[in-house]
């Protein structure tokens, strides 16, 4: 078995038998208006995944993209409330000012050299209080376009709906797919993580890839916030605490090793899955607490990371073995 | 600075290259030339300035006075990567690769073939199927270079090199973690290089493999150049005598220290202790108050000793006997235990910590010895750190100053009060006197005999070849990973130590 992919491997294992389970007691859960509603609820989290898989693998961590899709939601919400602009200038604007915040956050990182924990932590603040300057309470968002937007599917066989979020999120995995695996860019982030002082001097060009890794994940988190904002047809300042602790539980869980430099962007797309599956489990049953998504999703972190901690240790056995042998 | 014989123009050529820092003079004025096709081996004991004047040829240290050429051509890299675009590519003993991409990857990240700013990937792995083929590789470049074995990324890294550079190759230590057949395998890769018409740089510390793959050799001591020889003209024993600096002639007797008494049981016996990979499985016996030194070059196996004796590596054979009484190791605690000391060679990194006072650094054996449940009074800290100020003659304003704020010949005498205090039976200093000047040699060399006056058994590791001979009851020579030698009372003489760390007979002696 190669050890890259095992994590991987196992977290479709994983999947398949959790909806197994699942299956043998709510027969209803494979139906496609399920599996498209699971697409729909969790389309803001697998954008903003992706973006934290890239961060993840450079060797890094966002902790700022819960707080830039609030900020996100209230923009949009009140730029649409107080201006005349449209919705599609108000995204462009929106994306623009998200990507430069995650560039420079990325500038921070590396020119200041300060761990990423810190800066995308002072990140996260600044972002929540950006949104609570702009308003404090929940604005509502009644604009034609985004209700049109809202309305859009595509009829899966058996009635499901592929909504236009869902597919954007799927689109945001493929390009990601690609980016990582078939780029000199994606290389260059796994080559960050395997090591930036060996990057740097097998000619990695370690700030630009740097700044690009933040900028794309604050990139991706703009663009979370306005699924985010479609799905809820609402800004609120309050809204998305924590879900950048979800994206990074997703990522975990989707085999990315968190000390960086080996993952899969498709692997964090089912790790959102499966956080969404236990969640809709909950629902089925009725009598359970939302709490025990939180729990289980507890589990699973804890045992993907002995899981890791496991490969990382076989690993450097294996490694051992190799050259030990004079 | 035209070459007499044409069409003989040296491939990469330094003259007069000087480089200074802080308080030393690294490099003083070296010149190397290097031709093409040729493998020259670059040698030196630590701090001889081999890696200097290599960094300063891959542009990881601007030089301060000197010129190098590249074909003729005056050139002045910035760094390492517009080193490399010149043409002078540099491949480490730890791979400078990154373990978690594949093979492929690795030989082409940063000039992967795109198409349409997409990497072809099937186009990257049959070009570099092609190019590890050529170094007789027959391995999958799509798995991550992490599960091929050090020799295999070892050859990566060269032909990564090579590639992007392709007209000078530095080797450093490439050899050091490697087996004899993977050593054969490297070698195989060397020579074709060597045909294909680069010049290669070569620093190892094998000697062995020196004369085997090497055309010629330049060998440099403190920062100088000592001289460059055509490998055939050279013996073992000039080379060693080039690189420790002895001349033949001059010979240090030693200097009225009376003989060992031998007791039938000595109060340390070691039978048959070794570690595979480290040392090979040796015998030694060591009496109360007796000073045994230990020579040999660097990587010759005298530290890999000192770290199997003290359980930094346990041991996987042989025994250990003190006073008649079996004796278990296999620790840095047993040991400790047991009554062991340790004074590791690189300081800074092994034994000092910088942030702790003085006070704190000299508690820490005693109270590990003690154990943790026991905590020394503050009081009694305090008093041992001012005695041992006193005893040691250690400059400092007061006890509680961070170590990191002392001179080197300073740290290293906390470090030796830090293991004092425990009181040890057997003291273990490797390089006791490495980059402290030269008022605190001499204390730290009285201080040497004095503890084995008050009987306490102590090995000592020196390149210094003088100063073994003068504290030293017995010396045990290391060559290649294993005790080659051990010289008594007379035999004790710089020209005898040199002699058995080359591995010639003593005609050598007697024809001086």
């Amino acid at each position: 078995m190669n050890a890259r992919t095992l994590p991987l491997v196992a977290t479709v294992l994983i999947f398949i038998v959790a909806y197994a389970l699942c299956y043998l007691q709510f027969p209803a859960i494979l139906s496609t208006r399920v599996v498209g509603n699971l697409l729909t609820d969790n389309a803001f989290l697998g954008i903003v995944a992706v973006g934290m898989t890239f961060v993840i693998i450079s060797g890094g961590i966002d902790l700022s993209v819960g707080s830039v899709i609030a900020f996100s939601g209230v923009f949009i919400a009140v730029l649409l409330r107080d201006t005349g602009l449209g919705p599609w200038p108000i995204f462009a604007l929106l994306l623009i000012i998200t990507t430069l915040f995650g560039a420079a956050m990325g500038a921070t990182i590396h020119f200041l050299q300060m761990p990423p924990f810190i800066v995308t932590l002072a990140g996260m603040f600044l972002a929540r209080g950006m949104a609570y300057v702009l308003s404090i309470d929940s604005v509502p968002i009644s604009d034609d376009t985004i209700s049109a937007l809202q309305r859009i599917y595509w009829l899966l066989p058996g009635k499901g709906r592929l909504t236009l979020v869902g597919g954007l999120m799927l689109i945001v995995v493929l390009v990601g797919i690609v980016v990582a695996h078939r780029t000199r860019f994606g290389t260059n982030i796994y080559a960050l993580g395997g090591g930036a002082q060996t990057a740097r001097l097998m000619g990695v060009p370690v700030a630009r890839t740097t700044i690009q890794v933040y900028a794309l994940s604050g990139f991706l988190a703009g663009l979370s916030g306005i699924v985010f904002a479609i799905y809820t047809s609402a800004g609120y300042s309050l809204a998305t605490v924590g879900v950048e602790l979800d994206a990074i539980a997703a990522v975990v869980i989707g085999g990315t090793l968190l000390t960086g430099g080996s993952g899969f962007v498709a692997g964090t797309l089912i790790g959102v899955l499966i956080m969404g599956l236990i969640q809709t489990y909950i629902t089925f049953d009725g009598s359970l607490s939302s709490w025990w998504t939180k729990i289980a999703i507890g589990m699973l972190l804890l045992g993907f990371i002995v899981l890791q901690k496991a490969l990382v240790w076989a690993g450097g056995r294996r490694a051992e073995a190799a050259s030990g042998k004079g | 600075m035209l070459d007499p014989t044409p069409g003989r123009v040296p491939l990469l050529r330094a003259a007069a290259v000087s480089k200074s820092f802080p308080g030393t003079k690294a490099l003083d004025g070296v010149d190397f030339t290097l031709r093409a096709g040729e493998v020259h081996a670059l040698l030196g004991e630590n701090g001889a300035g081999k890696s200097t004047l290599v960094k300063c040829l891959t542009g990881a240290y601007r030089r301060d006075g000197g010129e190098i050429q590249l074909d003729g051509v005056s050139i002045d890299p910035r760094d390492t990567l517009d080193a490399q675009r010149l043409g002078i590519g540099t491949v480490y003993q730890e791979v400078n690769l990154l373990t978690n991409l594949t093979v492929a990857e690795n030989l082409f990240l940063g000039h992967q073939p795109t198409w349409l700013g997409l990497v072809s990937t099937r186009r990257m792995n049959r070009q570099a199927r092609a190019l590890t083929a050529q170094y007789g590789l027959d391995i999958d470049v799509t798995r991550s270079l992490g599960s091929y074995s050090v020799a295999i990324q070892q050859i990566v890294a060269i032909a990564r090199a090579v590639r992007l550079s392709g007209k000078v190759l530095i080797l450093d230590e490439p050899t050091a973690s490697l087996d004899a057949h993977e050593v054969d395998v490297l070698f195989d890769a060397i020579s074709g290089l060597k045909e294909r018409g680069l010049g290669i740089v070569f620093i190892s510390h094998f000697l062995d493999q020196v004369f085997r793959i090497t055309d010629r050799i330049t060998v440099l001591r403190n920062g100088k150049l000592v001289g460059t020889e055509d490998t055939v003209s050279l013996d073992r024993l000039r080379l060693v005598n080039m690189m420790l600096g002895r001349e033949l002639a001059e010979e240090t007797r030693r200097t009225g220290k009376s003989g060992m008494r031998y007791d039938a049981e000595p109060r340390l016996r070691f039978s048959g202790f070794g570690r595979r990979g480290r040392i090979a499985p040796f015998d030694l016996a060591i009496q109360r108050g007796e000073v045994v030194g230990m020579a040999g070059l660097l990587g010759s196996g005298r530290t890999e000793t000192a770290e199997v004796l003290f359980g930094v590596y346990p041991h996987d054979s042989g025994t250990a006997a003190k006073e008649g009484r079996a004796l278990s190791l296999g620790s840095t605690r047993a040991a400790v235990a047991a009554g062991f000391g340790f004074l590791p060679e690189d300081r800074k990194t092994d034994g000092i910590i910088g942030e702790l006072s003085i006070r704190e650094n000299i508690a820490l054996a005693l109270q590990a010895r003690i154990g943790w449940a026991r905590p020394l009074s503050a009081k009694r800290q305090r008093a041992m750190a001012d005695d041992f100020i006193r005893r040691l003659d250690i400059r400092t304003s007061d006890a509680e100053k961070p170590v990191g704020q002392l001179s080197g010949g300073n740290q290293q005498k906390v470090m030796l009060a830090r293991w004092l205090a425990t009181n040890p039976e057997f003291l273990i200093l490797d390089e006791p006197t490495r980059g402290i000047d030269v008022g605190a040699h001499a204390e730290i060399i009285r201080l040497i005999e004095e503890l084995c006056e008050g009987g306490m058994s102590l090995l000592v590791i020196s390149s210094e070849l003088e100063e073994l001979v003068v504290y030293s009851h017995r010396v045990i020579v290391v060559r290649d990973r294993a005790h080659v030698a051990e010289l008594v009372g007379e035999d004790i003489t710089t020209t005898r130590i040199v002699n058995a760390i080359a591995g010639t007979p003593d005609s050598a002696e007697a024809a001086a």
